[in-house]
């Protein structure tokens, strides 16, 4: 039997946030007694990933991803549980820098990632150079083959990112982040920015980058579709949750969680008919005050008592089909 | 009065830097029924976004409308002043930004710029401003809107900050709004509660609106007409169904053919051969032409446009036929 390396493991994985609080807000709210609100942006969320595996994050604004995925990168600590990398505790994986690389990121938003007072060569190959992957002499180089491998010109390198339009920023993202050979590659909607066509040569590019190198990745996006095209494993999110996780074609075509159910049914096609845009059925619930109990229970039509009090834990559908419905 | 209440007639808006000059945008013209949502889709670069800048006279420095007309019922705008253009601006015309960040004060709660967007035209006391920012807060989906009024913008999720930003655009009741890929980073549900509420004011109170996007499968869904650029220029135009169903520019057809949901899961997606050329070096004849199956010679020169219903038009030499 082969065995299947993990690169990357989440335990358990929790983060809050306090709002940004004035000092007059701070005195009235000691004089009051209140507790400020805080965010529980990610709650109890486990995860692994094999090597050369591709696992999807999919969930509604604000429902955590970006936050997970920050946490998977090492940019943000935890608030609770633990993460390790190949086995090892991340935390001392993460302090020896040169280690700390093999983990990339690609943002949502290309313009503030990017140091626009550096140029583009000196933002790719900097990296590079910093950590002995390419000597000095040869970081325009390197930085030039990179713009090449994401589809942009060679000599886009003495230019500066304002000077590129948002797409093409993007590509000079994935470029920076690819300068630094990493094995876990960490995408936050790394495509929502770009057109179809571009987003079609970047998802085969990460794809034969993926083939070529057994990079592991995490590919977080709104998208189904592409989704569905890309990953091996999907797990979604809902206020800070895991609500379901399994094998692609099995989510795509055997949901049991009734919000994926909700997803899937609201997926975007390609048509000739005028869709019917139906608002939002029950309240929106809040990340500052999650509903009690199952936190899909405001707007899940098969709710019961059950579901207002006790958090479901992930449960077993299948062979590896994960759920946390009380009610599947 | 005319129906189209708003149109753009042959505008022209470059970039004259010192690499050169950017044509960004070229001869592109369109028109907006009250009611009506207009779809532009088109590549990275192919200036859908200069397009929007250009309406709201917001080209920046080196860029600068060369020609063409914009008139906004029967309004010339391009002759207007910097100051009657920002009396325009946020209060008959609204633009939602690709990058929130663009829009919103970072070092601003969220209630501080939803009530400078109010005073900026209308005189209201604190509460209605309140009111009325809680009220635009709840249609576009933010939950505890209360609460995020006091939110700085790094504190909510990308999404949410794209929300407040189109919160604040619906403050006025604007009769045109540009949205410009306002929806790329929200997830389907929420995108459908924008879009409904969109809908249901463009409907209600006859506003227009041009849907910036690459999102060929949403704009399917939601405009009544869509208008493909490629390079600066106009490739197709039509009625959505028209578009979808039988696009006769080969630039559409490719776009059509490379979304996921129209290729095997797993296999490689179908892209289009090649990148879009600098703008630096179009010259004469059809822009998409280094990159197109169906080019000859005859595409060295500028493409006529060939019409294919009332409504249904494409600029190419050799367009596919039914
Ligand atoms: N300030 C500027 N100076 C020079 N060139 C510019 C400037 N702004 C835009 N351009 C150029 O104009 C062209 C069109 O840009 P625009 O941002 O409108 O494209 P877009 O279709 O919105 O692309 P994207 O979807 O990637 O944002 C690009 O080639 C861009 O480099
Ligand atoms: N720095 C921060 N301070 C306070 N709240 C934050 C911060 N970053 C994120 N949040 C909150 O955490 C939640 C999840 O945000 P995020 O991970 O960005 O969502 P997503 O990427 O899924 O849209 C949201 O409620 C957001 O407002
Ligand atoms: S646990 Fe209950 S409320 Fe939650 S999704 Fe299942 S049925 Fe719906
Ligand atoms: S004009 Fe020629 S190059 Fe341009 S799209 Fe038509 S066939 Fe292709
Ligand atoms: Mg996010
Ligand atoms: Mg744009």
């Amino acid at each position: 039997m082969q065995v299947v390396q993990t690169v990357f493991q989440a335990d358990e994985v929790s983060r809050v946030f306090e709002p940004a609080r004035g000092t007059i807000e701070k005195l009235t709210d000691r004089l009051t007694g209140k507790r400020p609100a805080i965010v529980q942006a990610v709650d109890r969320v486990s995860l692994s990933l094999a090597q050369g595996e591709t696992l999807g994050i999919v969930g509604e604004s604000g429902c955590g991803k970006s936050t997970l995925a920050r946490m998977i990168t090492g940019i943000l600590p935890v608030s609770g549980g633990t993460r390790r990398f190949r086995g090892e505790d991340y935390e001392s994986f993460l302090a020896r820098r040169r280690d700390a690389l093999k983990v990339q990121m690609v943002f949502q938003d290309p313009m503030s990632s990017l140091n626009g007072r550096l140029k583009v060569g000196e933002i790719i190959g900097e990296g590079a150079v910093v950590h002995g992957i390419v000597p000095r002499s040869r970081m325009r180089e390197h930085a030039a083959k990179m713009l090449e491998r994401v589809g942009l010109a060679a000599d886009s390198i003495d230019r500066y990112p304002h000077q590129f339009s948002g797409g093409q920023r993007q590509r000079i993202g994935i470029a920076r982040a690819l300068a630094v050979e990493p094995e876990l590659l960490v995408c936050d909607e790394a495509v929502a920015a770009l057109d179809v066509s571009v987003q079609a040569q970047i998802i085969n590019l990460l794809m034969d980058i993926r083939q070529e190198s057994g990079l592991s990745m995490i590919f977080i996006s709104h998208d189904l579709g592409l989704i569905r095209h890309l990953c091996d494993r999907v797990a979604v999110m809902y206020l800070g949750r895991v609500v379901e996780l399994a094998k692609t074609s099995e989510l795509f075509g055997n949901p049991v969680h009734p919000y994926t159910q909700m997803l899937l049914a609201g997926m975007p096609r390609i048509s000739t008919e005028r869709r019917t845009f139906m608002p939002i059925k029950g309240e929106i619930p809040s990340p500052l005050n999650p509903p009690s109990g199952c936190h899909f229970h405001p707007r899940c039509d098969r709710a019961t008592d059950h579901c207002r009090i006790s958090r479901p834990d992930l449960r077993e559908k299948g062979p590896s089909h994960l759920h946390a419905c009380l009610n599947a | 009065m005319s129906e189209q209440f708003f149109e753009v007639e042959g505008l022209n808006t470059w970039f004259f830097t010192r690499a050169g000059t950017f044509k960004s945008v070229r001869d592109v013209s369109f028109n907006l029924k009250r009611g009506e949502v207009l779809g532009i889709v088109g590549e990275s670069g192919s200036g859908k976004s200069v397009t929007g800048m250009s309406i709201m006279g917001q080209v920046e420095k080196p860029g600068k409308i060369v020609s063409g007309s914009i008139r906004l019922d029967g309004k010339e705008l391009t002759e207007l002043s910097f100051d009657q253009m920002r009396k325009y601006r946020g209060r008959r015309i609204a633009m939602v930004f690709q990058n929130p960040l663009m829009t919103l004060n970072p070092l601003m709660r969220v209630r501080q710029q939803m009530f400078e967007a109010i005073s900026e035209h209308e005189n209201v006391p604190a509460a209605q401003m309140r009111e009325r920012s809680i009220a635009a807060l709840k249609a576009v989906g933010i939950p505890s809107p209360e609460e995020r009024l006091e939110a700085y913008p790094h504190e909510l999720s990308g999404g949410m900050r794209q929300r407040v930003v189109i919160a604040t655009a619906l403050l006025m009741n604007p009769d045109l709004i540009i949205a410009d890929e306002p929806t790329t980073a929200l997830d389907v549900t929420i995108q459908a509660q924008i879009i409904h509420q969109m809908r249901s004011q463009i409907t209600d109170r006859g506003l227009g609106m041009i849907w910036i996007t690459h999102d060929l499968a949403t704009l399917s869904e939601l405009a009544d007409r869509i208008l493909v650029m490629y390079a600066g220029a106009m490739m197709e135009t039509g009625a959505t169904a028209e578009i979808i169903a039988m696009p006769r520019h080969p630039y559409t057809s490719k776009l059509l053919e490379s979304v996921p949901s129209n290729n095997e899961p797993g296999q490689r997606l179908k892209q289009i051969r090649g990148t879009m050329p600098s703008l630096l070096d179009l010259g004469e004849g059809c822009a998409f032409r280094s990159r197109c199956e169906r080019a000859s010679p005859a595409c060295e020169i500028s493409p006529p446009m060939r019409s294919f219903s009332s409504t249904h038009h494409a600029w190419c030499h050799h367009p596919i036929e039914g």
